[in-house]
C-alpha cells in the first residue's frame, strides 16, 4: 500500500481535499461578490440622488402657518412659529423627553421662529397633521404619535423627533434645503 | 392491425416512460391512497390551489394592459376598468380572488391546527405551508400597491418603514427597498416585477408542499394513522369528484363578490390617486393582514412592534414542538378543543381591532388579544399537551 492510499484510509486531509475545499470557498466568495451589482442596482439611481436640493421663499408664510414643500418625494414643514409656540417649546424640560433635544438645537441661531422639519412621522412614515395633538404641535393619525411645537416626540410609538433636514438661510427670507 | 396499433402505442408510452417517468407519475396521482374519512375541511387545499391558478391567469392578462409607472399606473387601472374588453371582470376577479385565496388558506391553516396536521411526521409539510403563507402575504402586499391609489401608497409607506426599525442599517435597507428617498416610481416598478415573479415561486413551494404531503399521505379527522388498505380509497375518482363539489361552492361565493360586491373587501380611498403630500385619516391594510397589524400596533415601541408582528407568524414554525401531545385530532382532546376555539376567537378579535383606530378601548383590547395570542402558543399549548387526558382513540379509521 502506498503512503497516499494509507492517508486516505486513515481519513486524513489530503491534497485533493484541500484543493476541493479551497476552490469551493473561492467560488462561493466570487458568487457572493457577483451579487453586489444586482443588489446595488436597487439603490437610488444617479438622477434621484442629484435632485436633492430646493430653495424656499419664506415671505408668504404668516405667523402660525405651516408651508409644506416637496423635497425628495417627502413633504418638508416650514413653520413660522408664534411667540407663544416658541415659549412653549423653550420652557419644556427637554432632558426628560423620549428623544432629548433642546429647542435651540432644532432651529438656526437668530431664526428661532422658523422651524424646518421633514414632515414624516418617525414611526412608520405618515404625514402628521399640524396644530393638533396633546402638545399643540403635530399629531400623526396613523398610529397616534404626538409632537410638540418644536417637533419633538412627546407621546406615542414614534421613537424620534421629527427630523431636521440639512438647510441654510441664503437671506433672511430664503432658505435652501439639501 | 388493431393489435399492431396497440403495440405501437404501448411502445410509445414505454419509450417516453423510459426517458421521463411521466406516466408512472400520473399513475401515482390516480392511485394515490387517501384516508376514506376526510371531511369537507380537507377541500381547502385544492381550493387554495385553484385560487392560485385564477390569480396567475387573471394577473397575466391584466399585466398586458397595466403600466407600472407612477404617472400612468392609476390611469391604466381605470383604463382596464373602462376600455379593455372584460377588463373590469379580469380586475375584479383578481382583486376578489386575492381575498378569496386568503379565505381558503386561513381555513386550510385552521383545519391543520384543529386536526393536528402539523405533527409528526408532517412537520415539513407544515413548514412549507408557512413559507407559502409568507410568500402570499408578500405578493398580496406588493399587488395592492400597483393600482397606485392612496391606500396603495400609504400602505406601502407604512409597511416598508417597518424595516427602518432594524438597528443601525434600517435606513439603508428602506432606501434600498424604495430605490429613492420615499415610495415612488422605482418602488412601484420593482414591486410590479416581484409581484409577477413571486406567484411562480409559490407554485414551486406548493409542489414541495404536496410532494412532502404524499410521502406520508393526508392526515384525517380522527388523526390516527392509516392501518390497512381498508382505511383508504384512491384519490381518483373519489376525492377528485369531491374537490369539484368544493370548487362549485367556492366559485358561487367568488361570483357573488365579483358581480355584486366587487369593492366590498377593498377600501374606497384606493380610488383616489396616490398623493405623497396627504396621508389618509385612517390607514388600514387589507383585511387579511389585520390580525398582524393589530399586533404591530399593540406594542408601544417601534422595534418591539415589528419584532412581535413577525414573531406572530414565525411562531408557527415551532408549533409542532410547543404542542407535543401525541394525539393529533382535537376530537379526542377536550381541553385543547376549548382552547382552540378561544384562540380562533382571539385571532378574529385581533382582526377586528386591527381595523379600528388606535385609540381608547381598542388600545387595551389590542394588547390583551396580542398577549393572549402568544400565551396560547407559549403557555397554553405546552401546558395542556402535558396535563390533558385525551379520550380513547379508535383502533382504526374504519372502526365506528
Amino acid at each position: 500500500m502506498t503512503k497516499k492510499a494509507k492517508s486516505v484510509l486513515k481519513n486524513k486531509v489530503n491534497r485533493r481535499d484541500f484543493l476541493v475545499l479551497s476552490a469551493t470557498a473561492l467560488a462561493g466568495a466570487g458568487a457572493a461578490m457577483c451579487a453586489w451589482p444586482f443588489i446595488d442596482s436597487m439603490n437610488p439611481a444617479s438622477d434621484v440622488l442629484s435632485l436633492s436640493s430646493i430653495e424656499v421663499d419664506l415671505t408668504p408664510v404668516e405667523p402660525g402657518q405651516t408651508l409644506k414643500v416637496l423635497w425628495r418625494g417627502k413633504p418638508v414643514f416650514v413653520k413660522n412659529r408664534t411667540d407663544k409656540e416658541i415659549e412653549e417649546a423653550e420652557k419644556t424640560d427637554w432632558r426628560s423627553l423620549p428623544d432629548p433635544q433642546p429647542d435651540s438645537a432644532r432651529v438656526k441661531e437668530g431664526h428661532k421662529k422658523w422651524l424646518i422639519m421633514i414632515g414624516v412621522c418617525t414611526h412608520l412614515g405618515c404625514i402628521p397633521i399640524d396644530n393638533s395633538g396633546d402638545y399643540d404641535g403635530w399629531f400623526c393619525p396613523c398610529h397616534g404619535s404626538h409632537y410638540d411645537t418644536s417637533g419633538r416626540i412627546r407621546k406615542g410609538p414614534a421613537p424620534l423627533n421629527l427630523i431636521i433636514p440639512e438647510y441654510k438661510f441664503l437671506t433672511d427670507t430664503k432658505i435652501k434645503i439639501g | 392491425m388493431l393489435k399492431e396499433k396497440k403495440k405501437k402505442k404501448e411502445t410509445l408510452v414505454g419509450w417516453i416512460e423510459y426517458r421521463l417517468p411521466i406516466f408512472s407519475f400520473l399513475k401515482h396521482l390516480g392511485e394515490y391512497k387517501t384516508p376514506k374519512n376526510l371531511n369537507y375541511m380537507w377541500n381547502f387545499g385544492s381550493i387554495a390551489g385553484i385560487a392560485l391558478v385564477i390569480q396567475i391567469v387573471t394577473g397575466i392578462f391584466l399585466a398586458m394592459h397595466y403600466s407600472p409607472n407612477d404617472a400612468t399606473a392609476f390611469g391604466s387601472v381605470e383604463y382596464i376598468m373602462r376600455n379593455v374588453n372584460y377588463g373590469w371582470l379580469l380586475r375584479y376577479m383578481h382583486a376578489v380572488g386575492a381575498s378569496m385565496f386568503f379565505v381558503a388558506v386561513y381555513i386550510h391553516i385552521a383545519r391543520g391546527l384543529y386536526y393536528g396536521s402539523y405533527k409528526s411526521p408532517r412537520e415539513l409539510v407544515w413548514f412549507f405551508g408557512i413559507f407559502i403563507f409568507i410568500l402570499m402575504m408578500a405578493t398580496a402586499f406588493m399587488g395592492y400597491v400597483l393600482p397606485w391609489g392612496q391606500m396603495s401608497f400609504w400602505g406601502a409607506t407604512v409597511i416598508t418603514n417597518l424595516f427602518s426599525a432594524v438597528p443601525l442599517v434600517g435606513d439603508f435597507i428602506v432606501r434600498w427597498v424604495w430605490g429613492g428617498f420615499s415610495v415612488g416610481d422605482p418602488t412601484l416598478n420593482r414591486f410590479f416585477a416581484l409581484h409577477y415573479l413571486l406567484p411562480f415561486v409559490i407554485v414551486g413551494v406548493v409542489i414541495i408542499h404536496i410532494v412532502a404531503l404524499h410521502v406520508h399521505g393526508s392526515n384525517n379527522p380522527k388523526g390516527i394513522d392509516v392501518k390497512s388498505k381498508n382505511d383508504t380509497i384512491p384519490f381518483h375518482p373519489y376525492y377528485t369528484v369531491k374537490d369539484m363539489v368544493g370548487f362549485g361552492v367556492y366559485f358561487m361565493v367568488f361570483a357573488y363578490f365579483v358581480f355584486y360586491q366587487p369593492n366590498y373587501l377593498g377600501h374606497p380611498d384606493n380610488y383616489i390617486e396616490a398623493n405623497p403630500m396627504v396621508t389618509p385619516e385612517h390607514i388600514v391594510p387589507e383585511w387579511y393582514f389585520l390580525p398582524f397589524y393589530a399586533i404591530l400596533r399593540a406594542i408601544p415601541s417601534k422595534l418591539g412592534g415589528v419584532i412581535m408582528m413577525f414573531s406572530g407568524i414565525l411562531i408557527l414554525f415551532v408549533l409542532p414542538w410547543l404542542d407535543h401531545s401525541k394525539v393529533r385530532s382535537a376530537t379526542y382532546r377536550p381541553m385543547f378543543r376549548v382552547m382552540y376555539w378561544l384562540f380562533i376567537f382571539d385571532v378574529i378579535a385581533l382582526g377586528y381591532i386591527g381595523g379600528k383606530p388606535p385609540e381608547g378601548v381598542y388600545i387595551f383590547l389590542g394588547r390583551l388579544a396580542t398577549f393572549y395570542y402568544f400565551t396560547h402558543f407559549l403557555f397554553v399549548l405546552p401546558f395542556i399537551s402535558r396535563y390533558e387526558k385525551p379520550l380513547p382513540l379508535p383502533k382504526s379509521i374504519s372502526e365506528k
